[in-house]
């Protein structure tokens, strides 16, 4: 019987198909299948066959045809399968595993994989799609029970539901196997923090901590910094200090000191000694606060100019610190001591020109607080005088810290 | 530069022990609470007014085996980080996960079920009709759940379970014959009697029921426990088991106490809450809401870590905090638990006491499946690396799998023979 055509084959279908040599001799069943992400990232370079005891190994390269009926070999030159460290199989590895969809940014397991049947002067697999949901659920438990074609024609109705292969992150914690099969998390970097941190969340510890302690050191602080403080520590603790400490370097100092305070003493320690010294000395200050007060909220990253800047010159302080940008809302006017006398609401330094002084575009009057104040008393305020930023003032009047409306959002969001 | 620090002396070293007992705290006494469900209270309660003291030995090693399967739960929690249906998955496949899980939904249907017969029962005490009581709860357990603050109302109903204290109080009060229940407490007493058999299983399956130890890794992981703070999390799964157990003893001698001249089986909760006869005219209420208390606790519980169980053995998306349109298997499946086990409650002619009772015993033969696959889990070295069962876990593990197969069998032979 000739075998008919197909594009597509499942992993359920391909194991226990049976081999067959060149005299058309069955010599065993297919087992698992494997690829090589070295060599090529979805292509399966090995069959692994079970004979007898023993398993087989065979190459893409040794394979004439494929079809429901079985394999059929254009070469006899076998080699007894050995493990081998850079093949990742699908069965022992993908099947029945947790990965990452970064398309649909969530984490799914996997229940069967699809190949697609290339057929050039040799037919080859590649796989497709990883396939999760009901479809696939119900392959996996009819297989065997009836024959491949009918289970084909009752999964029809069932709506498919498949992940695309490039949108799979397969997640390795063993950084040594990460290497040997190509896994990267670079994929998981273009996904919004607060994604991947949803994403981190779901995992166990062990691959937790590979995503962050891997990925970007500032994708990961923005990613951690959207996790669970205990969590956060956890993590923090788990991983090697200067990694840890890279990782607390990019995070807003408020955040890092959080990070840090749910850590015990000896750890932290470690961190802040691995850490860069203008960051930490600014996270040192803040791990002093309590953390239900408003010295615990602040941020201390804020831009202080005097009265008589103009905006054009402070539109150039603005530049040179682009990176504060993204939480700044408000500028701060101090007088010749350093104490904090006014704020200027940055919208305000479109309307102007450029050669007005600041202190003519400051608010009415300034809203402030001490580091000692509690939590609900700083939310209060916030809610009162509907504030985007509140200055932390010392008590010879200089700015200790700025805490803005996420921070506030935060403390609510916890209760 | 390397980091010197002090050797802690002893009384930081508690101290700090104590500190991580109390951030570990949760877990394991939320699952011995909710252990002492509708299901435990009667079958307890059958247990002592039926056969009296003859079933106390039973309790130290149901106690032990309790124990031990809830330290492997909490130990596979901590170290994997993953909960059993997710081990269970990615070890043994989808078939096996699928049988599995089969059989959780079903041991814990029938659980929902006995948590909706207790809060009709216990209602039923003060004439609220069950048509009103059951749909009621049900749809309060739903919302709870799905819309309310479960997390706040957990800590009501834990401490509404001191209410159990009645039942230490009335054991005492009862004067019961305490040289006797000493001795039935050490004594084995085995007979190849179908009745005493069946309340053997009832009295494991209730004790150590499939659900818990699905619950109790959960809630391990979810509490984000791991090997550093095992020790203590170790601690606290032995105490909340012995509590489950002390609680279990006390109602079985009131129960004994109060059908000392004339055993009886339990039909009804009138007969069940004789056991707290001391309290003369407050008895009723008290036991009525003991039992209502432990029903919707178990209720509100059973229902969502079966969904949660399930979804996440299976590879559905799971929880409360997803949309409907997102998760519609997690949520179908926790809705029809709560909504056909109250349909099959208020059926006419629904026998409460009796399908309480039953649904352990299903819960107990069940049992076995669940433990062999936990034993297989814990002795993987790959797993749990060097946290794997040390040889004393496994032989009592093990010997509980066999007991209980073998008193099933036993029970299933000696029912053929005499139908």
């Amino acid at each position: 019987m000739t075998a008919e055509t197909f594009e597509l084959l499942y992993f359920t279908e391909l194991a226990g198909l049976p081999v067959f040599d060149l005299k058309h001799r069955r010599i065993g069943h297919v087992r698992d299948a494997a690829i090589v992400p070295l060599i090529h990232p979805s292509r399966v370079d090995r069959f692994l066959v079970g004979a007898g005891a023993s398993w087989l190994s065979i190459r893409y390269d040794q394979i004439a045809s494929i079809s429901l009926k079985g394999i059929q070999l254009s070469n006899e030159r076998l080699y007894p399968y050995h493990s081998d460290e850079y093949m990742l199989r699908i069965k022992r590895d993908l099947l029945d595993q947790q990965i990452i969809d970064v398309n649909g940014r969530k984490v799914v397991r996997v229940n069967d994989v699809t190949f697609e049947v290339r057929r050039d002067e040799r037919e080859s697999l590649s796989i497709l799609e990883v396939d999760v949901g009901v479809r696939s659920i119900f392959r996996r438990l009819m297989q065997g029970a009836m024959p491949s074609r009918m289970v084909r024609r009752l999964q029809s109705s069932i709506p498919p539901n498949s992940i695309r292969w490039d949108f799979c992150n397969i997640v390795e914690a063993d950084p040594q196997r990460r290497l040997r099969l190509n896994i990267s998390h670079d994929k998981l970097e273009t996904l919004h923090p607060a994604d991947l941190a949803d994403i981190v969340e779901e995992l166990s510890p062990a691959d937790r901590e590979a995503i962050i302690g891997t990925i970007d050191s500032e994708v990961a602080a923005e990613a951690l910094s959207e996790i669970d403080p205990k969590m956060q520590a956890a993590i923090l603790e788990n991983l090697e200090p200067e990694v840890a400490a890279d990782i607390v370097d990019e995070m807003a100092p408020d955040q890092a000191a959080d990070a840090l305070g749910e850590l015990e003493d000896e750890t932290s320690a470690e961190i802040l000694e691995e850490m860069e010294i203008e960051p930490v000395s600014e996270v040192k200050e803040l791990l002093e606060y309590d953390e239900d007060t408003a010295g615990g909220m602040m941020n201390t990253e804020a831009i202080v100019l005097t009265g008589d800047t103009t905006l054009a010159e402070a539109m150039q302080q603005l530049r040179k610190h682009e990176d504060l940008l993204e939480n700044t809302h408000v500028l701060f006017l101090s007088d010749a001591s350093g104490r904090v006398t006014a704020q200027v609401p940055l919208a305000r330094l479109f309307l102007a020109d450029g050669s007005t002084q600041l202190k003519e575009l400051t608010s009415e009057r300034l809203i402030s607080t001490k580091p000692g104040e509690t939590q609900k008393r700083v939310t209060e305020l916030f809610d009162k005088y509907n504030l985007l930023a509140l200055p932390v003032l010392e008590d010879d009047g200089s700015l200790a810290g700025v805490i803005t409306a996420d921070d506030v959002i935060s403390v609510l969001r916890k209760k | 530069m390397p980091v010197t620090v002090a050797p802690p002396s002893l009384l930081q070293n508690w101290k700090r022990h104590l500190l991580v007992f109390l951030a570990v705290l949760g877990p394991g006494f939320i699952t011995a609470m909710v252990d002492n469900d509708s299901g435990g209270i009667l079958t307890y309660s059958q247990a002592g007014a039926r056969w009296g003291y003859l079933p106390l030995w039973t309790l130290a090693p149901i106690t032990l085996a309790l124990i031990v399967s809830q330290e492997m739960c909490s130990r596979m929690g901590a170290i994997t980080g993953k909960g059993l249906s997710d081990l269970i998955r990615e070890e043994f496949g989808l078939r096996i996960t699928f049988g599995i899980m089969a059989l959780l939904v079903l041991a814990n249907l029938t659980n929902v079920v006995a948590e909706f017969a207790g809060v009709a029962i216990s209602l039923d005490l003060f004439g609220v009709s069950k048509f009103i009581s059951v749909p009621l709860v049900a749809a309060f357990v739903w919302f709870l759940a799905v819309k309310g603050n479960y997390a706040r109302v957990e800590k009501i109903f834990l401490f509404a379970c001191s209410i159990f204290v009645v039942y230490i109080i009335a054991g005492i009060l009862i004067k019961p014959d305490w040289k006797q229940a000493m001795i039935y407490s050490v004594k084995p007493k085995l007979m190849l009697n179908a009745e005493y058999i069946t309340m053997l299983i009832a009295m494991v399956g209730t004790t150590i029921a499939p659900w818990m130890q699905f619950y109790q890794q959960s809630a391990v992981v979810e509490k984000g426990i791991t090997a550093k703070e095992y020790p203590e999390s170790r601690i606290e799964v032995i105490v909340g088991c012995i509590l489950t157990s002390v609680i279990a003893f006390f109602i079985i001698v009131a129960c004994a106490g109060a059908y000392r001249d004339h055993p009886t089986n339990i039909d009804s909760a009138k007969e069940a809450a004789l056991a707290l006869k001391p309290f003369a005219q407050y008895a009723f209420l008290l036991f009525s809401a003991g039992l209502l208390n432990a029903s919707v606790f178990a209720a509100c519980i059973l229902p969502l870590s079966t969904a949660y169980s399930v979804c996440e053995g299976m590879g559905f998306e799971s929880g409360v905090n997803k949309r409907w349109g997102e998760a519609k298997i997690f949520y179908w499946l926790y809705t029809l638990l709560i909504v056909v086990s109250a349909l099959i409650v208020i059926a006419p002619g629904f026998m409460m006491v009796k399908m309480i009772l039953l649904s352990q015993v299903l819960n107990g033969m069940l049992l076995p499946f669940i433990l062999i696959f936990m034993i297989l889990l814990i002795n993987k070295k790959g797993l749990m690396k060097e946290w794997i069962n040390p040889p004393a876990y496994n032989f009592i593990a093990w010997a509980t799998v066999i007991i209980v197969i073998g008193m099933t069998v036993a029970l299933t032979g000696i029912t053929i023979r005499n139908p």
